[in-house]
């Protein structure tokens, strides 16, 4: 027992002595968690940072302000369904969005890599202005760096995103309360398992399509029952797992989820069997998983499937007074827990 | 597509769990309580994932075989992998990238500065090779049979013309090690679930030798989760008639003489020999390496690397949790000092490893019972 303890202060001691960052701390699960817990919580996590929501609410004397800043570093640049730069509007106009924030304003940092193809980038370039008018936000800063071949792989991308607080949205893990229904806007893991699949060359063609796209228009509709919303979250990295596992972490609920109705579309359940993977970990980047009071439930479904990113929205699991607990009844008939997905499962998905 | 979602039908799961427990019923009437090894990785992740054992009578036990590649691999491999990654760029499947080796993981290998990169199909390594022809590429070839074809047509790819190109084995096969199971007093199996994917390249009759009069039960079965139950189905319908034969419930895939031409390819490139595999020893002609004359392909004696056994983590008891001897929470270290986070066996790692499904997979119990 003393050698094993020794084995692992020497495993421990090893990470901390050369102060090295694993991809493993960047996949969105648990030791993506503890990092921002060690590193960044101390220095930055005071003010509108508190909590960690997916965007600051800042005030402002003709109502909040909502800002956030995200970075997209997914290889290949070019996916079924999207790209980088649709993806880079995406990211952060959802972000705003499940806030409860109408995305007006956005920035674009490009790192570019020495010998970029410039018709690659004008494709995403142009992708990217095509995304921003769709979601209704402007361009209005930006900058643009080169860096030598091999410092950076073709293509980064930073967008920042200001909005402002729609009326009516009162939302966070807090207010959760057991009884209420949890929905998901549409089907699951599209974009992580289309990402993978083209990077590793399975299933070309007949693949998952990536599922990028605005939540904008999901939030509005949502909107008539603002009061009775909890939470939103749009299920990026770590998939609904890390979501809803956060979700409800430190509070005193629990969600039970059922397998049965959990939305997923035949090509990425192919894609994740055939790759051993748990659609609950995969990354989806144009869904929200949103928590409700139950009477809020069938009226919100039925304003999400009238507009077309909503049409396979389904409520697929119930908030729970098991504090902390993330179970899912399976279609077999059994129970398991839905654990948060520990570390690198599909690295440099966004 | 529809083909998948047939194969997850809950009323269909229900009709299934009904007859296991009127069969469970006749089977405690003659004092059996059928203790069923899933041989492989696939079905202990797919079983601790759906759910499986929450639906089952409760005298039916489910153990973990050593199914599992990463599990059985050596610590010394990883040693011998990390030295590769040093001299050449290493592509490996992810689930190895933090696996303990005697020192370092592959992962903190590569953090401190090693050329790893993980893959999901070995040609990315091909690929690369063939991309940057001054650069030496080592495939961290592991696997049971499923992946050992794949690795033999890499191996046929790479025979001419890719002189940059190697392979670091840890080859291993199914039946040698189903074989010193049932030798082993220690051990105690009444029936074998075994392996759809394995079970297509070996075939049916593969399973032969360990069925029949005083043999046990073998019953290939998918890894949908309809396809396990009605494995198990045919388990204790066989125990209840006091049978033992080998029956193919993935007849979809799998045939009786499995994949000829596979096997074939296999046999050109590969000979078998006296493996190791972590936590159960050296089982007789268990594993495949490099035929002598491929051996420029193997990067062992590329680079003069050997692979030695190495240090395996103390208190770890993942050999008798690939041997069904114990279920993981009844190793010590189990959720205390060993999580995924911080693994200190190779069974703790793997998306297929017993200790994963069980930690990530935990039972609920319903209240009242025990998990
Ligand atoms: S819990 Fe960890 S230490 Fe124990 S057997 Fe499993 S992998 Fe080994």
């Amino acid at each position: 027992m003393a050698l094993v303890q020794a084995h692992c202060a020497r495993r421990e001691g090893r990470l901390k002595e050369h102060g090295q960052i694993l991809l493993a701390h960047g996949g969105g699960g648990r030791m993506s968690r503890s990092l921002i817990e060690a590193e960044i919580a101390p220095r930055f996590g005071k003010g509108p940072l508190k909590g960690f929501p997916d965007a600051a609410s800042l005030p402002d004397p003709d109502g909040p302000l909502v800002f956030t800043t995200d970075s997209f570093v997914v290889q290949p640049l070019e996916f079924p369904g999207g790209d980088i730069g649709k993806l880079a509007v995406h990211g952060t106009v959802n972000d705003i969005c499940v806030c409860g924030g109408k995305p007006l304003w956005l920035s674009v940092g490009l790192i570019l890599e020495e010998g970029l193809n410039i018709s690659l980038l004008r494709r995403i370039l142009d992708s990217l202005a095509a995304a921003a008018d769709e979601c209704g936000v402007t361009v209005v800063t930006g900058d643009t760096k080169v860096v030598a071949r091999g410092q950076c792989d073709g293509l980064y991308i930073n967008t920042s995103g200001i909005g402002r607080a729609l009326p009516g949205f009162s939302l966070g893990p807090e207010m959760i309360r057991p009884g209420d229904a949890v929905l998901a806007s549409g089907p699951l893991g599209d974009h992580g398992m289309a990402v993978l699949c083209a990077r590793e060359a399975v299933l070309s063609g007949t693949g998952p399509m990536s599922d990028t796209g605005p939540v904008h228009r999901l939030v509005a509709a949502a909107a008539d029952m603002a009061g009775a919303v909890r939470f939103m979250r749009d299920p990026t990295r770590g998939g609904v797992a890390a979501v809803v596992n956060e979700a409800v972490h430190g509070t005193p609920c629990g969600v039970a989820l059922d397998e049965q109705n959990i939305p997923v579309s035949p090509a990425t359940r192919s894609a994740a069997e055939l790759l051993g993977l748990d659609i609950l970990h995969v990354a989806s980047e144009g869904r929200i998983l949103l928590f409700c009071a139950p009477e809020a439930c069938d009226p919100i479904l039925t304003a999400w499937k009238a507009i077309p990113e909503g049409r396979n929205a389904c409520r697929m699991g119930t908030v729970t007074a098991d504090a902390g607990s993330v179970l899912l009844n399976t279609l077999a008939g059994g129970r398991r827990l839905v654990d948060m997905p520990q570390g690198e499962l599909l690295p440099r998905i966004c | 597509m529809k083909y998948v979602d047939a194969f997850r039908d809950p009323a269909a799961s229900r009709a299934v769990v009904s007859e296991l427990a009127s069969l469970a019923g006749k089977l405690r009437e003659s004092g059996i309580r059928p203790a069923i090894m899933e041989v492989c990785g696939t079905h202990t992740m797919a079983i601790a994932r759906n759910g499986i054992r929450d639906v089952l009578p409760p005298e039916v036990s489910l153990i973990s075989g050593p199914g599992c590649p990463v599990c059985v691999t050596e610590p010394g491999y990883i040693d011998a992998a990390i030295l590769a990654a040093t001299r050449a760029t290493v592509f490996t499947f992810g689930d190895m990238l933090n696996v303990p080796g005697s020192e370092d993981s592959l992962a903190t290998a590569r953090a401190a500065g090693a050329d790893v990169h993980p893959c999901y199909s070995p040609s990315a390594a091909l690929d690369f090779a063939r991309a940057n022809p001054a650069r030496e590429t080592v495939f961290l070839a592991i696997g049971f049979e499923t992946t050992i074809a794949p690795v033999a047509a890499l191996a046929a790819a790479a025979e001419n013309g890719l002189p940059n190109f190697s392979m670091l084995t840890a080859l291993k096969l199914v039946p040698p090690a189903l074989a010193a199971l049932v030798s082993d007093p220690a051990v105690h199996i009444d029936a074998f679930l075994c392996p759809a994917h394995v079970s297509a390249i070996i075939g049916s009759d593969a399973y032969a030798p360990f069925a029949g009069p005083g043999g046990r039960p073998c019953v290939i079965a998918g890894f949908e989760p309809l396809d396990i139950l009605y494995g198990i189905r045919c388990i204790l319908a066989q125990l209840a008639d006091g049978q033992a034969f080998v029956e193919n419930e993935y007849a979809r895939v799998v045939k009786p003489e499995g994949n000829v031409k596979a096997q074939n390819l296999i046999s050109r490139y590969m000979e078998p020999y006296d493996a190791a595999w972590r936590g159960i020893g050296v089982i007789p002609a268990s594993g495949l390496r490099l035929r002598k004359q491929y051996g420029a392909m193997d990067a062992e004696s590329r680079f003069g690397i050997r692979v030695e056994p190495g240090t395996p983590p103390t208190g770890c008891r993942c050999g008798d949790v690939l041997k069904g001897i114990l279920n993981p929470p009844g190793c010590p270290l189990f959720d205390g000092r060993c999580t995924p986070e911080n693994p200190v066996g190779p069974c703790m790692v793997s998306s297929e490893g017993a200790c994963a499904a069980w930690h990530s997979y935990r039972r609920i119990a319903p209240a009242g019972k025990d998990a």
